[in-house]
């Protein structure tokens, strides 16, 4: 049993790992009806200029200022030249030309602060915390909690900013209907670049949080593909649907891997999320929070 | 009016009740259509009348209901079974597909006729050949007939909106229908394609012989042209008869000028 | 001047429908077949041969597939990688497993127990549509990579799944060298090539455009639309499977599972996108673009910065502009090359006057 619930916490908690980068899509997606593949990308791009920064002496805070001074500035940027000419296409044009940008900003962030595999350390380790593990005799990191906090944290500040400023609320007005929001003088160009500054916020804790777990590597990328599960259960539009999403993804994996992965060799969690989403996207396709899609015949 | 010789009833509609959710599209409607007769249906907007269409050829399932067409009668019907019994339409908003020519487009709707398979296809000899080249004449008999001759190749997003509509015409009457459903044909022509329009639905229905059952909102169009017209709103008819025998019906007078609702 | 239509009057409906109606177009492609299959095996270099063209060859025929699946039928993919596995790996399976069998039909057999897994694959197609497809086909790479590495039966037992294709023989003359590999290759990838430009410019392509232009349009004139995008999995399969085992047999010798991952997924889709969606030759365009895209930027790379820049930086550097370029295409000419090269064409008809 303990065992049991080690991994499903385990799970839960790096589930919330997932949480963290699909909090970006879901930011992009509300306001500009876009879904950013190089969201991925980005939480890579944030972490290792990130630390490029650190290495170069910069105290700490200083550092992370400038990171996120230069995410602000990479996604204005793409706003600017990727997003805002393709603005008329079909949607999958501009998935595709995400797509495109996930490969322009991995070769950027290496090129830029080269490609070797860095540590990144936020003070707080991997390791299970003493007095819960001398009262149940189960292992929970930390880390783990202290990554669960920032994303509490973060959702909260997301959801009230949503709900209670001026500026969420012509957020959720782009969201819904750019014209509309046009007509009642909400400026679209403003707008989103402030989501793509958010966005941007948000993939920098990502990364930090990413990389203070698994060191900054190129494969950091590679979660942006995780999130995409993570996204459909939850919901593209639902800033909850991310975190629920990831809880699920995050402990059914584990528990898949632990618990069926003796039976065919390990590896499970290669393909399981997708899966799993596959058959969520058959049965509701708009995922547990996300809006119904109605097709006008 | 037309001389043509108008038959027995091919199309009988019986107490079809059409819901969405809560809002009731179509109650109670029942009515027929006679072969070879252009039967027209007008109505407020909002009516249901491309409601009717929809249900007619099997896009829309109604929860009550009859339907019996060439006296088989079903009360679910597949949009591409309707197609191969013989029935066309036309939309609303135009549903060619924009990526491909007129030419193209029209050859589409020849595709029920064709047999080869896709492998046959692939090697593009014997039947597939065969069959390529006979429906490429058909079709090019279509364009001849309404006269767009000069635009066959050119991608269907890049015609002006009259042209657009004759090439969707085109589609219909390219599979050789028993049964054209028009909604709409001319909505947003000029008195010119208007005419043109009117004319090649009268040569389609006298030359043809091709029933068509009509939507449109041009009075002067429709009365002229109906043998007979289905009236209604709110989902419900309110009179079916002669274009004169609708023409002064009470009820047909107060939904169009809105008096008392 | 050369290039001018006057004159070619289609006397025909057969000869209207022809692949190359104007004469010119004829002539050309004449000289091109003359040149591929003639001129390049005397004159090209082993380098090239084994280095450049094969591998341009067996990537414009997954393009190709590609191409028919996400270009024609609209349906977005983003497992073809894992199509070219399950093609490599059932043709070397059959070769090894059936004593006697034929090289072509080993190849025919892999691309059918492609289509199969297309199909299987391709079944969501019918409930999603669009991006979330995507994920959908994102589910099939993962999973057949997957599974080809964890299941030593399909590897015949060795570790981590590796597997050297046999040695292509047919009729008992054992294709061995560059060039024999290179006209074999070029043979198959051609005749699909015709294929699949016949089945686009008949009913069954038509078909497929049609439901990726407006499906509910398609269904009421009568296309099933089960049938024609389940048939475009399969086509798309089956092109993606011969493809891969070519891939094994005739360029790589050796291959693994995991060479067959997400990225040749992209690189696949990258062709396509730059080479023109829903285009035959575009297929081929983008793949010759992918496939010497790199060559070129190592040789600016090192010849021009030489020194300057870290070598590191070329294969960033390669992906900022693949990067770039994709975004550039999709800006400038969603069409891809194969539009550019229409309006070239169509500029070379008025040459040399302006209009």
């Amino acid at each position: 049993m303990q065992f049991f619930l080690e991994v499903l916490i385990g799970g839960l908690l790096s589930g919330v790992m997932y949480s963290f980068v699909a909090l970006g899509f879901v930011l992009i997606y509300k306001a500009s009806g876009v879904f950013n593949f190089a969201q991925g990308a980005m939480v890579f791009f944030a972490a290792l200029t990130f630390v490029g920064i650190l290495e170069l002496g910069v105290p700490f805070w200083l550092a992370l200022v400038l990171a996120f001074g230069a995410m602000v500035i990479l996604g204005i940027a793409t706003e600017r030249i990727v997003l805002r000419p393709l603005v008329n296409q079909p949607p999958i044009a501009l998935f595709m030309a995400t797509i495109g940008l996930t490969f322009f900003v991995e070769g950027l962030a290496q090129a830029m602060w080269g490609a070797s595999v860095r540590g990144l350390d936020l003070g707080i380790q991997d390791e299970p915390i003493e007095w819960i593990l001398q009262a149940t005799d189960i292992g929970v990191s930390k880390f783990d909690l202290f990554a669960a906090g920032v994303a509490a944290v973060l959702v909260t500040a997301l959801a009230l900013f949503f709900q209670y400023t001026r500026i969420g609320r012509a957020l959720r007005a782009v969201a819904d209907d750019h014209q509309a929001a046009l007509s009642i003088g909400i400026p679209l160009q403003t707008i989103w670049r402030i989501v793509w500054a958010v966005a941007g916020f948000v993939a920098l804790v990502a990364g930090l949080i990413w990389g203070a777990r698994n060191g900054v590597s190129f494969s950091l990328t590679f979660t942006a593909l995780k999130a995409l599960p993570v996204l459909i259960l939850g919901g593209f539009t639902s800033v909850p649907g991310a975190i629920v999403g990831g809880l699920i993804i995050g402990s059914t994996e584990k528990l898949a891997e632990v618990y069926l992965g003796s039976y065919v060799g390990g590896g499970l969690d290669s393909w399981f999320p997708y899966v799993m989403a596959l058959a969520f996207l058959l049965v509701r396709p708009e995922g547990l929070f996300g809006e119904k899609h109605i097709d006008r015949v | 009016m037309n001389g043509r010789q108008i038959g027995d009833v091919i199309l009988d509609l019986q107490n079809i009740s059409l819901r969405f959710g809560g809002v009731k599209a179509l109650t109670n409607i029942s009515f027929d259509v006679k072969e070879h007769e252009i039967r027209a249906i007008i109505g407020p907007n909002g009516a249901g009348k491309s409601s009717m269409l929809n249900v007619i050829n099997g896009v829309y399932h109604p929860q009550e209901g009859r339907i019996a067409f060439h006296g088989e009668e079903r009360r679910r019907m597949e949009p591409h079974k309707a197609a191969k019994q013989g029935i066309s339409r036309t939309f609303q908003n135009i549903a060619l597909f924009k990526g491909m020519s007129v030419l193209d487009n029209i050859m589409t709707g020849r595709i029920t006729k064709m047999k080869a398979n896709f492998v046959e296809q692939a090697f593009y000899f014997g039947r597939a050949r065969r069959e390529e080249l006979e429906h490429r004449r058909k079709v090019e008999q279509v364009i001849d007939f309404l006269e767009i001759q000069h635009i066959r190749k050119t991608p269907v997003g890049r015609l002006p909106y009259g042209l657009q509509k004759r090439v969707e015409l085109g589609r219909a009457l390219a599979a050789e229908p028993t049964m054209l459903l028009l909604d709409e044909p001319m909505a947003g022509m000029n008195v010119e394609e208007k005419q043109d329009m009117c004319r090649f639905i009268l040569d389609v229905n006298d030359q043809f012989g091709t029933t068509i059952v009509l939507i449109e909102h041009d009075m002067g169009v429709v009365m002229d042209i109906s043998d007979r017209v289905v009236v209604l709103d709110y989902g419900k008819k309110i009179g079916d008869g002669t274009p004169d025998e609708v023409r002064n019906n009470e009820e047909v007078i107060r939904a169009y000028l809105g008096v008392g609702h | 001047m050369l290039y001018r239509e006057a004159g070619q009057f289609k006397a025909s409906y057969a000869a209207d429908q022809q692949i190359f109606p104007i004469r010119q177009d004829r002539i050309g492609i004449m000289i091109l077949l003359v040149i591929a299959f003639i001129a390049v095996p005397m004159l090209a270099s082993e380098y090239w041969l084994k280095g450049i063209l094969i591998q341009f060859l067996v990537f414009s025929c997954a393009a190709l597939g590609l191409n028919i699946l996400t270009g024609y039928a609209g349906q977005l993919s983003l497992g073809s990688a894992a199509f070219m596995a399950v093609g490599a790996f059932a043709s070397y399976n059959f070769m090894l497993r059936i004593d006697g069998m034929p090289l072509l039909v080993a190849f025919v057999l892999g691309g059918l127990a492609a289509a199969l897994v297309g199909i299987l694959f391709g079944l969501p197609s019918l409930r999603i549509k669009g991006f979330y497809l995507a994920v959908a086909t994102l589910a099939a790479q993962f999973f057949i990579v997957w599974l080809l590495t964890k299941v030593s039966w399909f590897s015949n037992d060795s570790s981590s799944g590796v597997i050297t294709a046999q040695d292509m023989v047919i009729f008992g003359y054992k294709f061995a060298s560059p060039e024999a590999k290179y006209l074999l290759v070029l043979s198959v990838v051609s005749a699909l090539a015709l294929m699949a430009k016949n089945m686009v410019r008949s009913s069954v392509g038509r078909a497929w455009m049609a439901v990726r232009d407006m499906d509910v349009a398609a269904e009421v004139i009568g296309i099933r639309i089960m049938h024609t995008k389940l048939l475009a999995f399969a086509v798309s399969s089956f092109y993606c499977g011969v493809a891969g085992a070519l891939y094994a047999y005739a360029y790589l010798g050796t291959v693994e599972p995991e060479g067959f991952n997400l990225d040749l997924s992209f690189k696949i889709l990258f062709m396509i996108i730059i080479g023109g969606v829903g285009s035959i030759s575009g297929a081929f365009l983008g793949s010759a673009f992918i496939v010497l895209l790199p060559i070129f930027l190592d040789v600016i790379v090192q010849d021009v910065f030489a020194g300057i820049l870290p070598p590191s930086i070329a294969s960033n550097l390669q992906l900022m502009v693949f990067g770039g370029l994709i975004i550039f295409f999709l800006i400038v000419e969603p069409h891809g090359l194969a539009r550019l090269w229409q309006i070239a064409k169509e500029k070379l008809r008025l040459w040399p006057f302006p209009h």
